[in-house]
């Protein structure tokens, strides 16, 4: 049995939070002379150098956008991006969050969780900020985004959960097995090439020949909850049109779920952390 | 019945001790996905006892007997594996000094994010900023990045946060030396402070002193069991003779250890004995009771010499060094009695070494150093802390 809790901490501890997820952002550009542009810089830098190498040299044609009519695959590639790299840039930090703070976890109390949560706010902050310059570049282009803001900030927060929840298993799982965070990267690897941020999915070949079976990858690929939220980004923000029922539903599941057991999970590891690194 | 500031009740803590570490995901599938190879150690077995609100209580052991591991389960970063521990109010624990610190951050930053991984409110921290800075004297420096701070620096920041969070419950673990000696000094004062105002305080220490004069009650545990509990002053007394016992079965298995001696031809100290008042060898004597130190030696020949007597107390401080000339008379055997009326030192431990010289203190005949250790015990109703016990008298008049 736990000591019992104490009045003063058992609340949430959002300022601890805050605090935390502020000290990610200053370290992340505190010793770089432009600091907080290069979350601007990045976006941008992504969508000039795809829009380059797919849309003038490889001359790729990208789905037109419906009904926005928006033809340009640098757009069209950033739109599924930014919301692939917060999953990645998400779930790497919370692996690495208990382990990188093992020095406060072993002489400190405090909820464990703040740790990979706040790493994870931290990464939001910094997808809000890539959102932002990629919606005032599709302003500038002509793809009235504005309306559609709200609905971005709702797929934002779903996606959260996703990879809190994911994180918060990572993030406990890292501090019992290293190998996790190295296992992560493989994964991630394999994960991006799943989702179809490079490609349409509806280029993917319906059924594919193996050993005499035959797999129906694209029907496989929609398993992938990334594939949902990749899709529902670019409907929010290339085509400027809704998500569908299903995938609100899906997002919605995959969210609460994921956050409801990676909280389980989390539960069970927490207790033995500090011993256990 | 006062309130309780902790209730440790049956508390028993299980570490693994890890033969082959399986870290690793191979490791852990080629031993047959057991995950470690190990052999439980109960750093913690049975423990139980209870700290009463506004009284500063002492943790004693040698090393490993458990009793960080059980401050670290009093402060939640550790979970035992059985028994319950209950505190009451708000805790700070001080493990150590400023853990947490960004190094890239500055001193200001630093003490906001500190402060809430204490549980602080961003208020509360306003509030007092100014204090925190002021305690830990670095104003000049706030806004300097903790990475350009010395080491003191850092430990004199973190100390000063985690004391400012004005805790109910303060666990210590052996952090008293931070910093130089003014600021030593104002470390003690803000424990003296924080009893004053009714803080309970649960310490850790090796200084059996500083349990002995600061703590009211005291617990020694030995391989994670609780020995003793109760008054700090028996509960230190009662280690200390157990330690003793252990010091003397080892001096007898393997020689006298403790004591080294040099001596040239023909001249020797023989034996250095502590005397009561009523002719007993004693190692443990109450302050300001008649002390006599007996010294053995043997003359090598008809001459003038000096002995001079050291006091020591077992961290290095000399505390005093009679000597006295006399004329040996021939070869042979002589008993040199120096005699304290009313010794006048405080609690503590003290180490007596002896040195026999020519007259004029040039060159050693003999000497034997370490020769007795003496526990002095003392009244804490007449004397808290220091070296000397004055006696002096006191009055207190109507203004």
């Amino acid at each position: 049995m736990a000591a019992r809790l104490l009045p003063d901490t058992s609340g949430l501890p959002t300022e601890l939070l805050w605090n935390l997820t502020l000290r990610e952002l200053r370290s992340k550009f505190k010793r770089s002379t432009l600091g907080w542009l290069w979350s601007v810089i990045n976006p941008l830098a992504s969508i000039a150098i795809y829009t380059l190498v797919f849309g003038v040299f490889f001359k790729v044609t990208p789905p037109e956008g419906d009904p926005s009519g928006l033809e340009v695959y640098g757009f069209w590639l950033v739109c599924g991006l930014l919301p692939w790299t917060f999953l990645s840039n998400g779930l790497n930090g919370a692996a690495a969050s208990i382990v990188g703070n093992e020095g406060l976890v072993k002489k400190v109390y405090f909820p464990r969780w703040v740790l990979p949560a706040a790493s994870t706010a931290s990464w939001l902050a910094n997808f809000g900020v890539e959102l932002v310059v990629l919606g005032v570049v599709l302003l500038v282009v002509g793809n009235f985004v504005l309306p559609w803001v709200p609905v971005v900030l709702v797929l934002m927060a779903l996606q959260t959960g996703f990879v809190l929840g994911v994180g918060l298993v990572l993030a406990g799982a890292n501090a019992y097995f290293r190998d996790v965070q190295h296992f992560l990267a493989i994964a991630l690897n394999i994960w991006f090439y799943a989702t179809p941020v490079l490609y349409p999915p509806e280029q993917v070949p319906e059924d594919f020949e193996f050993l005499g079976m035959t797999i129906p990858i694209r029907d496989l690929l929609q398993l992938n909850p990334m594939a949902t939220f990749v899709d529902a980004y670019r409907d929010a923000l290339y085509n400027l049109r809704w998500p569908t029922f299903s995938q609100w539903l899906t997002m919605a599941l995959i969210s609460g779920g994921s956050l409801a057991v990676g909280a389980l999970v989390f539960r069970r590891l927490e207790p033995r952390l500090a011993e256990e690194m | 019945m006062a309130t309780l500031a902790v209730a440790v009740d049956d508390v028993a803590k299980r570490f693994r001790l890890v033969h082959e570490r399986n870290s690793t995901l191979k490791a852990t599938i080629f031993n047959g996905f057991r995950r470690t190879v190990h052999e439980d150690f109960w750093a913690l077995s049975g423990v139980s006892f209870e700290v009463e609100e506004g009284t500063t209580f002492g943790l004693i052991g040698h090393n490993g007997s458990g009793k960080s591991t059980l401050l670290k389960c009093m402060a939640r970063i550790y979970r035992p594996d059985r028994g319950r521990i209950t505190t009451r109010g708000r805790m700070s624990a001080l493990l150590e000094l400023g853990a947490g610190f960004h190094p890239e951050l500055s001193g200001r930053e630093n003490v906001y994010l500190n402060g809430s991984i204490l549980g602080m409110s961003r208020r509360e921290i306003d509030r007092r900023f100014d204090d925190i800075v002021s305690f830990a004297g670095l104003e000049q420096f706030i806004d300097t990045p903790v990475k350009n701070y010395s080491s003191g620096m850092f430990v004199r920041l973190g100390f000063s946060v985690a004391i400012t969070v004005e805790p109910d419950l303060l666990l210590i673990d052996e952090i008293l030396a931070v910093g130089d000696e003014s600021f030593q000094q104002r470390c003690l004062e803000k424990f003296a402070d924080l009893r004053r105002s009714g803080r309970t305080i649960v310490l850790v220490s090796h200084g059996l002193d500083a349990v002995r004069n600061i703590c009211d009650r005291a617990a020694w545990l030995d391989h994670g069991s609780l020995v003793k509990e109760g008054e700090a002053h028996d509960v230190v007394t009662a280690y200390l003779e157990s330690v003793r016992d252990d010091r003397r079965a080892h001096e007898h298995a393997s020689g006298d250890l403790v004591t080294d001696e040099e001596a040239e031809g023909g001249w020797h100290i023989e034996a250095v004995h502590l005397v009561d008042e009523v002719g007993r060898d004693v190692d443990v004597i109450e302050s300001g009771s008649q002390l006599t130190v007996r010294v053995e030696v043997s003359a090598a020949r008809d001459d003038d010499v000096a002995l001079a007597i050291g006091l020591y107390r077992t961290d290095g401080v000399h505390v005093a060094g009679p000597v006295h000339h006399f004329r040996t008379g021939g070869p042979g055997r002589r008993v040199v009695d120096y005699r304290i009326p009313s010794l006048p030192l405080t609690a503590g431990t003290y180490d007596v070494s002896t040195r026999l010289l020519d007259e004029h203190l040039a060159r050693t005949h003999a000497v034997r150093r370490r020769a007795a250790r003496l526990d002095v015990n003392s009244d804490r109703e007449t004397d808290v802390g220091g070296l000397v016990a004055l006696r002096g008298t006191w009055s207190v008049d109507a203004g």
